[in-house]
């Protein structure tokens, strides 16, 4: 009886939470003009051609990408090199270094946001050069990836047993090579973590990108501006295209991570 | 104390005679008319917890066959086997926790198998403690009495009493983070009694506590099971903890029971080979039995005390290291070559070949490797059991090497001794 | 070593004085000046006249944390009791949507709730009243459950998750059915999960712009589009606009330092993200 009611329960929620995403994918094959979003009008791959044909999405995409890449990039390598630095701090400096860590975090988006626009602005009309784009994407992406690196590596840094790197040196590896030898593989998972989140909160926003963004495109954007104006099932496709990207991307890390606990187990 | 307590609960004539008999039974080691009259008043005592047939299995492995125990009032019984051998199991099932696939649990006479825990009359303390974390010493004593709508004033009454029985009186409202490992035993203790269970079920709870603090507990243990009276079930897999403790013993091994009686019945006169080596060390020989009184076994015909068993039957003979006399090679029958002397404090503990068959003494008198000496043994020390499953698996020091890993507490404590050592360097 | 590692976390140090510090200076030095540059509390002052605005983005958002407690708990718990396995493809179903944009999602809801949308033609279809939902109050309180719940939840389960079994187990032992389990135990010990669930999903349901544009139309202006408005939309005044974000920022620390309040102080692990 009660266990019943659980799976109704559960059924219900994540009918909640899948109906839009199903219902967009099942739009996104519908032959239909643009005049009506809710009348099935037969099955057509049309929006994709039309989507894939889209320069603007396109480049969108590709800015997305880039600065995915890079900013993920910089802010593991950074975000990693302060959590060992952090976590050799005392008592006081390292609760000041965490609570600007965390203040990002707390603090609204938009007041990220917003606070970020108005540096980048003040320091074109102070300073000169270019407006808005994507040195100011790259530095506002780095900015609020950070935090998610450092608290994924922390955690990590403080399981690690002490003794280990003293045991490297010990052994007769210089400090240098005992860090990569040692301490690098113990904390990797905490780095891979951080890496992947900061990715895909990159790839993901949209509140920060909005206001830093000047004239340049992201994929987001992008689909906040298609939102606004004329909508086009070209939008169903998208979404259907990234929702299977994601769902392929996380049956291949589910199925490595199922193969790692196989290997360890056995 | 005990004796008056029960007295006053008009039960005297029993458990008194009980106890006398212990006493004597002290005096009178391997008198069969002791074993008839404990029998005898094990019967008459009641039974509060019986478990009838009782079969648990997880994932497809039996962990309980067929398992049958019965625990008297006021009595200290304890569950005594290696892991995995199904001990804490039947505590979990006696808690409740665990429904068993078949059989029957019995409180008194009343059928609990399918009661929930928090309907049983009986409490546990868990082997981590299990205190809940946001309550303080104080919320954590006075939870069970909360739930049974008791009054303030009584709830404080009692936690004040439970917390001066256990030592901890003026810890009432420390956090349980702040507390030591001993602390919250003695907690743990307070909360489970605080509820005045009929029966008391410990799952290894001075398994995470260092040697020194586990002997304290120990001893308070057995003092607060004497002051109230209560039944206790106690699983352990420490052998000494369990003689020193209890006044019954259940060994189990494989989700069996392997022997239940006293401690001195299970140190004095084990049923198999597997109890023989579990409690304590010993020697196991093959043997046979030529007729009753007399055995054979190292070449040498011997006088024993062991009846019954039938003419010209396989046997094992155990015995144990200290009961052996080391003496000039020429007046005895046993001769052999020491291979290794270890100085263990109290006593050596000496390693001897014997035509092949490495024996374990015990002796207060030094010997050299490559000494030749003799070996004496009175009838007294000779203990012959029934060939059993575990015949062949023990009881040979050939490959003996301190016993690496059976006690794992002391080479913890030699490591952190290394570890300190260190340090100082 | 220690030294050295320490200098490690200098760049870090350098980046977050300049691209955290110093924006949130300059949001404070915005505030409290015109556009001449001279100091003035004309911005503040008026961040007043919009006091409507803030109480209703506060009444909103406070209706979708609760609604989102109210719906993400259960759930929570019922994926907590299921065994490791079912668990983690719980956990990712439930994480799954949030790996969609979030733009798009909200996108979808228009297409349902729109007045001739798809929940409206399968009323008509079953020859019910057609209801009016999109661009109201309750579409826009939708929109942020829908989309904030998952940060509800996986605080929730995590914690429900680390609940040492065998201190329910101590509880049942001592005499509590399973609703006093829950009362006593289970809730009790799923605080600090609470209270991170409802910082993460009040925090971004009250400073959200998005959601109600699209679900809520016109008519339900929220701190976030009002926000969106000095900087980038018709009212450009990034001066108020930096009042604005001020004072929000100042409400959403007062919000949490009282629901911190509730945590006794201890156990913030499972939060772990409040100053």
């Amino acid at each position: 009886m009660k266990k019943a009611g659980a799976r109704i329960y559960t059924f219900l929620i994540f009918l909640f939470l899948y109906a839009p995403i199903l219902v967009l994918i099942v739009y996104s094959f519908n032959d239909t003009e643009t005049a009506s979003r809710t009348v099935w009008g037969g099955f057509s791959l049309r929006w994709y051609r039309k989507l894939f044909e889209d320069r603007l999405i396109l480049e969108a995409l590709c800015n997305t990408l880039i600065i995915a890449v890079v900013s993920a990039a910089a802010s593991t390598v950074l975000g990693t090199m302060a959590a060992i630095g952090i976590n050799s701090m005392k008592r006081l400096p390292r609760r000041i270094m965490m609570n600007i860590t965390n203040f990002p975090m707390v603090n609204p988006e938009i007041v990220t946001g917003v606070s970020l626009m108005l540096l980048f602005v003040s320091a074109v009309r102070l300073l000169g050069g270019r407006s808005l784009g994507m040195g100011s994407l790259f530095a506002a992406h780095i900015t609020f990836c950070l935090p998610y690196v450092i608290l994924s590596v922390l955690p990590k840094l403080r399981q690690m047993d002490p003794n280990l790197y003293e045991a490297a040196q010990d052994l007769g590896c210089p400090p240098v090579r005992a860090f990569f030898k040692v301490v690098l593989p113990e904390i990797m998972p905490g780095i891979v973590t951080g890496l992947i989140m900061a990715f895909t909160l990159s790839i993901d926003d949209f509140v920060i990108s909005y206001f830093t963004s000047g004239t340049t495109q992201t994929l987001p954007i992008y689909i906040y501006s298609m939102t606004r104006k004329r909508i086009s099932p070209e939008i169903n496709a998208l979404s259907t295209v990234l929702f299977a990207v994601v769902m392929v991307l996380l049956i291949i890390i589910n199925a490595r991570n199922a193969k790692d606990q196989k290997r360890s187990e056995g | 104390m005990n004796g008056l307590r029960i007295f006053l609960n008009g039960r005297l004539t029993k458990p008194l005679i009980f106890r006398i008999v212990i006493s004597l039974r002290l005096h009178l080691k391997k008198v069969m008319l002791s074993k008839e009259i404990a029998k005898e008043i094990q019967q008459l005592k009641n039974t509060i917890i019986s478990l009838k047939d009782i079969t648990v299995s997880y994932d497809g492995e039996q962990v309980l066959g067929g398992f049958n125990l019965e625990i008297h009032d006021g009595e200290f019984v304890t569950l005594l086997g290696p892991s995995g051998c199904g001990k804490t199991t039947a505590l979990r099932t006696i808690a409740g926790f665990i429904r068993p696939d078949a059989g029957d649990v019995f409180f008194y006479d009343k059928n609990i198998t399918n009661l929930p825990p928090h309907k049983r009359e009986v409490n546990t303390i868990f082997q981590k403690y299990a205190l809940f974390p946001h309550l303080n010493v104080y919320d954590n004593i006075a939870f069970g009495m909360r739930l049974k709508k008791c009054s303030e004033e009584q709830i404080k009454e009692t936690v004040h009493r439970m917390l001066a029985m256990v030592d901890m009186s003026g810890y009432a409202h420390r956090g349980i983070s702040q507390l030591s490992g001993g602390q919250q035993q003695r907690v743990a203790i307070a909360r489970a009694l605080a509820n005045e269970p009929k029966v008391l079920l410990l799952d290894e709870p001075l398994g995470a506590l260092d040697m020194k603090l586990r002997k304290d507990m120990q001893a308070e243990l057995k003092k607060i099971q004497q002051q109230t009276g209560i039944t206790f079930l106690f699983v352990t897999h420490d052998q000494e903890e369990a003689l020193s403790m209890s006044d019954t013993v259940v060994v189990m091994d494989k989700g069996m029971i392997q022997q239940i009686g006293t401690p001195m019945d299970i140190y004095n006169e084990p049923k198999n080979a597997f109890v023989a080596d579990f409690i304590g060390e010993s020697n196991i020989l093959d043997g046979i039995m030529q007729e009753d009184y007399s055995v054979k076994f190292a070449g040498h015909d011997f006088r024993c005390l062991d009846a019954g068993f039938g003419e010209n039957t396989l046997v094992d003979v155990v015995i144990r290291p200290e009961d052996i006399k080391v003496v000039e090679p020429d007046s005895t029958l046993i001769t052999g070559d020491v291979t290794a002397v270890t100085f263990k404090g109290v006593h050596y503990e000496i390693i001897v070949d014997v035509e092949g068959f490495k024996w374990m003494i015990q002796s207060t008198e030094c010997c050299e490797t490559g000494d030749h000496i003799g070996l004496s043994l009175t009838p007294n020390d000779i203990h012959v059991m029934a060939k059993s499953e575990y015949s062949g698996m023990f009881g040979d020091y050939s490959t003996f090497s301190d016993e690496m890993g059976e006690d794992r507490n002391a080479s913890n404590e030699a490591l952190a001794e290394e570890e300190g050592n260190a340090d100082e360097i | 070593m220690k030294s050295n590692s320490k200098l490690l976390s200098a760049p870090y140090t350098v980046w977050m004085t300049i691209f955290i510090v110093l924006p949130m200076l300059l949001v404070g030095y915005f505030a409290f000046t015109d556009k001449s540059g001279s100091f003035t509390l004309e911005n503040i002052l008026s961040v007043g006249q919009y006091s409507n605005v803030f109480l209703r983005s506060i009444w909103l958002g406070a209706v979708a944390t609760v609604v989102s407690l109210g719906l993400g708990y259960p759930l929570a718990y019922i994926i907590a009791k299921m065994n490791a396995r079912r668990q983690n493809v719980m956990v990712m179903l439930v994480m799954l949507p949030m790996w969609m944009n979030f733009l798009l999602r909200t996108y979808a809801w228009m297409t349902l709730l729109e007045d001739n949308g798809l929940i409206n033609s399968a009323l008509a279809a079953v020859g019910l009243p057609r209801v009016h939902m999109i661009n109201t109050a309750g579409a826009v309180v939708l929109g942020m459950v829908y989309n904030y719940i998952p940060y509800m939840v996986l605080p929730l389960y995590s914690v429900l998750t680390k609940i040492d079994k065998s201190v329910i187990e101590a509880a049942q032992d001592l005499g509590a059915n399973s609703r006093e389990v829950f009362l006593k135990v289970v809730l009790p010990l799923s605080m600090p999960g609470v209270i991170s669930g409802v910082t993460m999903v009040f925090v971004p349901a009250v400073s959200t712009f998005i959601i109600s544009k699209m679900l809520g139309g016109g008519g339900n202006l929220l701190i976030g589009d009002l926000i969106d408005m000095q900087f980038l939309g018709s009212a450009y005044n990034p001066n108020l606009g930096s009042a604005v974000s001020l004072v929000l920022m100042v409400i959403i620390l007062i919000c949490m330092g009282i629901m911190n309040q509730f945590d006794d102080g201890e156990a913030v692990e499972g939060g772990g993200m409040l100053l």
